[in-house]
């Protein structure tokens, strides 16, 4: 594996996006948009039984606000553990991180992010509208202000109906909406979303891009999104940074130009092929000392 | 109230409620015939001796009929103890001390408030050991070192103990109940409250919920099933319990001091008939929880 390759000989060079592309159509804004996630040199070693395991090696990633952020790379490659050094789930041994221009626990604290994870995780000893509330319960918004927003945010999700099922009645594409909807009810400002879709057949994974898509579009609100899907990844994102495993680490950063607004067809277009196939050479050549 | 009460629950479709329960009905009329024929094996060369000792002849059908009615019979046929059971359960008002009705009652309080002490307490302890780490490491090997303890050998000292300080009655036998009941409870509650998923502790924290708020709406209701299970178990020990703490202390009253006397005066027939109260007031206890279980269940959303 990782023969004896130190992590910081192994970096491949970096393209870095100047800080200004992410900002193309939005003028309206300043004209250096805010970073909602500026790690620099971040690494984190594990503990473990067997050792020291490197799970990331010297991560430096800008986000910019409003961006659509897709962490892609084989398992293994450390992408859920950045997200959630970012969620400060996860604490890294060195580097700095900063969110919202604070650390990820003052971040964490001020509730400015909510997390979707793979499994929906909703509670199942309450109804669908109870889960939606749950984190509006436990931050202390009032009764009629936590039902408004939870009829809002399963409006959004399209769950309207739904609000007294249990989550054992509802398919497993419904509940990983109501998930969203919960983690958006709170109103962050910033989504982690670590293969929220990974779980679910492919039709109703299109049709959930292009619903989250469109909610991006809508809330301007900055998304980074864990996946393993090429197509997925290219079709959502802003920039699609690339990693490789043992010890994870940054292999590419590219941008896409596609409008906020695109649509499924954009995938026929030889711009989404010649940005997949970028993206897939990328993983590849992080895989080529594996074998 | 059936002794299925400990079984789980089966998706059996609706078939009459005959053919439902015809299982357990060939088991007791298996398990009848079995207790018929203890009765006559084991009674047998006490009725030839006593056929004996009057000197009269006597026939096979005799020797059968003298081992299904002896005065104290080494294994009471089923009819006796039944008989025996409802003659004690109705024929004396049930504030006698005659009345197998009132010993019942008499148990049945201590284990009820012996149940009641263990379970807070068992459910107190898990709730300290889930929440300090340290105690897991200090406070479980003296909880698991408690029950390796003969319960015989420590009901007299806390009865005495009690005494003392002045507190007789219903609470010594209580204490005793709830020093047994405790344990599985606390066990249970332990895999409870450390039941939910990562994902789910995950979600907490990000939201920043508070150690209180974790505990009210994450580990508290996802402990509930192993909460009704393991208070399940602790109930029927509880009785034990409050049977045990009747013994050494030379109890006037209770299932104990039924047993206590039967044996004194080799009233076979009074201990059996004391034993099937005993495993009636269980029954019952059981079922009452197992119902409150399903109940709370169903509130809770569990697929029906």
């Amino acid at each position: 594996m990782a023969l004896g390759s130190s992590p910081q000989t192994s970096i491949r060079p970096v393209e870095r996006l100047p800080d200004a592309a992410a900002g193309d159509g939005r003028a309206a804004a300043a004209a250096a948009p805010a970073l909602t996630v500026d790690a620099r040199g971040l690494s984190l070693t594990f503990q473990t039984r067997d050792g020291e395991v490197q799970a990331l090696a010297n991560i430096d990633l800008q986000i910019s606000d409003g961006d659509f952020v897709s962490l892609i790379g084989p398992s293994g490659c450390g992408k859920t553990t950045l997200l959630r050094i970012i969620a400060d789930l996860e604490r890294p041994t060195a580097g700095t991180i900063l969110v919202n221009g604070v650390s990820p626990e003052q971040a964490r604290l001020r509730r400015q992010y909510g997390y979707i994870f793979q499994a929906p995780a909703l509670y199942p000893w309450r109804t669908i509208e109870r889960n939606v509330m749950l984190p509006l319960e436990i931050m202390g918004y009032d009764a009629r202000e936590r039902r408004a927003r939870m009829e809002r945010y399963l409006k959004l999700v399209n769950l309207s109906g739904f609000e007294r099922k249990f989550p054992w009645q509802l398919s497993g594409g419904m509940q990983q909406r109501a998930s969203i909807a919960r983690a958006l009810s709170f109103d962050p400002a910033l989504l982690l979303m670590d293969e929220p879709f990974g779980a679910l057949d492919e039709i109703v994974r299109d049709h959930l891009n292009e619903q989250l898509l469109r909610l991006w579009d809508q809330t301007g609100k900055t998304v980074v999104f864990v996946t393993h899907s090429i197509p997925e990844a290219v079709f959502l994102s802003t920039k699609i940074v690339v990693m490789s495993p043992r010890p994870g680490r940054i292999i590419d950063v590219i941008s896409s130009a596609f409008p906020r607004d695109r649509t499924l067809e954009i995938r026929e277009t030889p711009e989404f092929l010649k940005i997949a196939q970028r993206v897939r050479a990328g993983l590849r050549s992080g895989h080529s000392y594996d074998e | 109230m059936t002794s299925s009460a400990l079984a789980l629950p089966q998706a059996m479709p609706r078939s009459g409620w005959l053919a439902e329960r015809m299982p357990l009905f060939v088991v007791v009329a298996i398990l009848l015939v079995l207790w018929y024929l203890a009765a006559v094996l084991m009674n047998a060369s006490l009725v030839r001796d006593g056929f004996r000792r009057a000197d009269t002849k006597y026939s096979f059908t005799d020797l059968i009929a003298g081992t299904m009615e002896a005065a104290r019979p080494v294994v009471p046929a089923p009819h006796q103890v039944a008989i025996n059971f409802f003659d004690s359960v109705f024929d004396y008002p049930p504030d006698s001390p005659r009345s197998l009705a009132y010993h019942s009652w008499v148990t049945l309080s201590a284990t009820v408030v012996g149940f009641a002490i263990g379970a807070l307490f068992g459910i107190g302890l898990a709730v300290l050991i889930v929440h300090l780490r340290t105690l897991e490491k200090s406070l479980l090997p003296w909880v698991i070192f408690s029950q390796m303890v003969p319960i015989l050998a420590i009901a007299p000292i806390i009865i005495v103990v009690l005494g003392a300080v002045g507190i007789h009655g219903l609470l010594p036998k209580s204490v005793i109940s709830a020093y047994l009941c405790f344990f599985p409870v606390t066990i249970g509650m332990v895999k409870g409250l450390t039941s939910p998923d990562p994902i789910q502790l995950d979600l907490m924290r990000t939201w920043s919920a508070s150690r209180l708020q974790v505990f009210c709406k994450l580990r508290w209701p996802s402990s509930i099933p192993f909460l009704f299970a393991s208070l399940k178990v602790s109930v029927t020990i509880s009785l034990v319990g409050a049977i045990v703490a009747e013994l050494p202390t030379g109890a006037q009253a209770g299932i104990g001091s039924r047993l206590l006397t039967g044996s004194y005066y080799g009233q076979t027939v009074q201990i059996w008939s004391a034993l099937v109260a005993a495993a009636i007031i269980a029954t019952v206890l059981i079922g009452l929880i197992d119902a409150v279980g399903r109940l709370t269940a169903r509130r809770m959303g569990a697929a029906a």
